[in-house]
């Protein structure tokens, strides 16, 4: 049993300073309560990582994290047989060779590891959206009966299964068939009043006025249309920005020779000073 | 809400069937994933409820609009002339100077307190019923809006939250507000919504309510507000566009061995060469030629195909873009990167010489741009034209095109109107379709659609 209630699930990741709203406390519930793996999709910075983090710090798991790219291959994933070191044992002693394919030359992978691991795990599969589609065909045979079948092993079935959260920016769409068997979060960027509370969280040490003209001042300038809106993780950087700068008061001067930090893109800044009537520099 | 079993297995049923109805594709599995769901969770509260279904049911943002919207109907937050929301009417200040005043203060607050919707409840109770045909009363929206009237507490509430008004505090209350009363507005017609389905049933209101989730949206219908929520979809459709061009060109192409280092690597194992290294493949530079109708008969199409060249501008090495009416011009430097592409927009009409009479003419177009840009379109090109096929009667200039389209890698072409009406009237989709393979783009989903069968 990984939380009682959503309520629990928002006391313990708040404990662990991530706030969780009623959709990331309930999907974070049922995922626990139903064995599902989760899937988080949302824009850059949200909090989709760490959310996956925060759940296994609250309940004290094991975090095995599986990085998602172009080119990501079973053998990065699942296990590899140790093929060098397989080739030097049959060059050194030349009567043992039935044992090459045993424990000892098996290099164990994420999704392997977190199948075979004994205590509570979060399994992590982070960026899903990046590996390539034949990826995704592997991920939904193993989340839908945790076993692995290693020809030379048999087969491995989790004992404990893991909590499975997957993480995607919506680059590409997901197939429905791993969507169907997950759980979906969509988490995007906060209202002003959550943000502040993220804000408050993160950053002790701001002054509650500024966390709040920050959140408000973000949204407004997400409510343009801009090619990179600021994300969640931007708006915390540019609170240690104003503290760092010894700052408690945020005027438009300040806003606007600190506005590099959540905007990256110079048409973004041109844009946003124009729309929001900064002092250009 | 009750607990009833028999109502509640009633109630999902209904629920799950308005969902597909919506267009919202639940399947078995995740009809049963949901009434899992529903057995875990306390069903008293309806937040919790709400995010247990769409966890399990809605797998696309495009589709939660539409949910909340029919979650709202099947699972009412009150039921009129129970206590509750008697109690809450009765709360609420009687004269209207009063209920403004309570406005005012609730829109420059959090929209999320539960005290915002109570209020939205019971103003549509004391002004929402207005004769709707003789001896027929119904509920409507406007006269509680026009009774309120939210938007002339605008003033007043910027002084009250402003020290002094202008410059960015302002524009940040400003904003604050919009959102607020937008909210208000919203929870307004929800309540609406609510009475009339407890009047005359649930399933007519749903149905005629449920506005098509916006990657559904005809792309020459949308209307103004959709077309921005539209802008918000181009970016990530142009960076899959991007990544799927670049891995058709890809494929196949693994890197050479390389040599040395294969070798090198080879000492440490007696010699043999146990790890072959690869040469990581050579960057490759995919090539874009989009041409674009930038037409009155599609310009909300074409603003949103304008704004995906943009965005495919970024995610390309080499990119060029031309704009058509019933002449050929190249665009690429109006959209050079970090240019404000509403504005690009803007200057488009003025700047590019895209039109001679006014009216579409494809054959002209393809017989110019292949006279005045000779070489734009080579064997690493990807060919891209985004129209209608509509041409005004004019000669198609079919040779032309099939030699463009023989020049390039690949050639698409998107058009955005309903497949019933190709070919009809000077539609020239078929004759052009038989060149270059047309596939109907009505909306961000087809786009989408398109995107993933380049893969
Ligand atoms: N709900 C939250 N509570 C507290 N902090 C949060 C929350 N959401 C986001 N953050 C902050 O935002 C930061 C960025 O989050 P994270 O790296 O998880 O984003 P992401 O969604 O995984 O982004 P990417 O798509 O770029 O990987 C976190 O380190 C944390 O500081
Ligand atoms: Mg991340």
């Amino acid at each position: 049993m990984w939380f009682a209630s959503p309520d629990e699930v928002r006391g313990r990741l708040a404990a662990v300073d991530y706030l969780a709203d009623d959709g990331i406390a309930t999907s974070v519930f049922l995922a626990g309560a139903l064995g599902k793996p989760l899937l988080a999709e949302g824009p850059a910075g949200v909090g989709k990582t760490q959310l996956a983090k925060a759940v296994a710090e609250a309940t004290g798991a094991r975090l095995i994290r599986l990085q998602c790219y172009e080119g990501l291959d079973e053998a990065r994933a699942l296990y590899e047989w140790n093929y060098k070191k397989q080739l030097l044992r049959i060059q050194a002693d030349d009567g043992a060779w039935d044992d090459i394919f045993s424990e000892e030359f098996l290099l164990e992978r994420p999704l392997l590891k977190a199948i075979r691991s004994d205590e509570p795990t979060v399994l992590l599969i982070d960026e899903t959206d990046k590996a390539d589609v034949e990826v995704e065909g592997l991920l939904l045979e193993i989340l839908s009966d945790y076993q692995i079948t290693i020809p030379e092993l048999g087969t491995i079935t989790a004992e404990r299964r893991p909590y499975v959260v997957l993480t995607s920016n919506a680059t590409r769409e997901l197939s429905e068939a791993l969507k169907r068997r997950c759980l979906y979060l969509h988490l995007d960027y906060p209202t002003p009043e959550r943000e502040r509370d993220i804000l408050l969280a993160q950053v002790p040490a701001l002054p509650a006025s500024i966390a709040d003209q920050l959140a408000r001042t973000v949204a407004t300038l997400r409510a343009l249309e801009l090619k990179k809106s600021p994300s969640i993780a931007e708006t915390v950087d540019w609170a240690h920005t104003l503290l760092a700068l010894g700052r408690t008061e945020l005027d438009e001067a300040l806003i606007g020779e600190t506005l590099g930090v959540v905007l990256k893109h110079n048409s973004d800044q041109v844009r946003a000073a124009k729309e929001l009537g900064l002092p250009s520099r | 809400m009750t607990t009833n079993t028999a109502s509640l297995v009633d109630r999902h049923v209904g629920f799950v069937h308005a969902l597909r109805e919506a267009g919202l594709p639940v399947s078995p599995a995740e009809g049963l994933d949901a009434a899992r769901a529903l057995m875990v969770v306390d069903l008293a509260e309806r937040e919790t409820l709400r995010e247990a279904y769409a966890a399990t049911l809605v797998k696309r943002p495009a589709h939660r609009p539409g949910f909340d919207l029919l979650f709202d109907l099947w699972f009412p937050p009150v039921i009129s002339g129970t206590e509750g929301t008697a109690v809450t009417e009765g709360a609420e200040p009687r004269e209207l100077p009063e209920l403004r005043e309570r406005l005012a203060e609730l829109l420059m607050g959090d929209p999320a307190d539960p005290a915002f919707r109570e209020f939205a409840r019971a103003m549509v109770g004391r002004f929402g019923q207005v004769q709707a045909a003789p001896g027929r009363q119904s509920w409507f929206s406007f006269p509680v809006l026009r009774a309120l009237s939210p938007e002339t507490l605008v003033a007043r509430m910027l002084t009250a939250m402003l020290d002094e008004r202008g410059g960015l505090p302002e524009k940040v209350a400003r904003w604050h507000i919009a959102r607020t009363i937008e909210a208000f507005t919203e929870a307004v017609a929800s309540d609406v919504r609510r009475r009339i389905a407890e009047e005359s049933g649930v399933e007519k209101i749903a149905r005629s309510a449920v506005r098509p989730p916006i990657d559904q949206v005809d792309f020459l219908r949308a209307t103004r507000e959709e077309l921005a929520r539209l802008r918000r979809e181009v970016y990530p459709l142009a960076r899959r566009l991007a990544t799927r061009l670049s891995i058709r060109q890809k494929r196949g192409r693994r890197g050479r061995l390389d040599f040395r280092r294969t070798v090198r690597a080879s000492l440490s194992t007696g010699g043999v060469p146990l790890t072959t290294h690869l040469r990581p493949p050579r960057p490759h530079r995919p090539e874009l030629v989009v041409l674009c109708d930038a037409s009155d008969s599609v310009s909300t199409f074409s603003h949103f195909t304008l704004l995906l060249t943009f965005a495919l501008r970024e995610q390309f090495t080499k990119v060029r873009a031309f704009a058509f009416v019933d002449t050929v011009d190249e665009i690429t430097g109006l959209f050079a990167p970090g240019a404000d592409v509403l504005d690009a927009i803007a200057r488009l009409t003025e700047e590019a010489d895209i039109v001679r009479f006014g009216r579409t003419d494809y054959g002209h177009v393809f017989e110019r741009f292949a006279e005045r840009f000779p070489d734009a379109v080579g064997p690493r090109t990807s060919l891209l034209i985004l129209g209608d096929a509509r041409s005004n009667y004019q000669v198609p200039a079919l040779g032309t095109l099939k030699r463009l389209a023989g020049q390039a890698r690949h050639a698409y072409w998107l058009n955005p109107e309903p497949r019933a009406q190709w070919d009809t009237g000077d539609s020239l989709a078929t004759s052009y379709g038989s060149v270059v393979p047309m596939h109907e783009c009505r909306n961000v989903a087809q786009l989408a659609a398109f995107v993933e069968t380049l893969a």
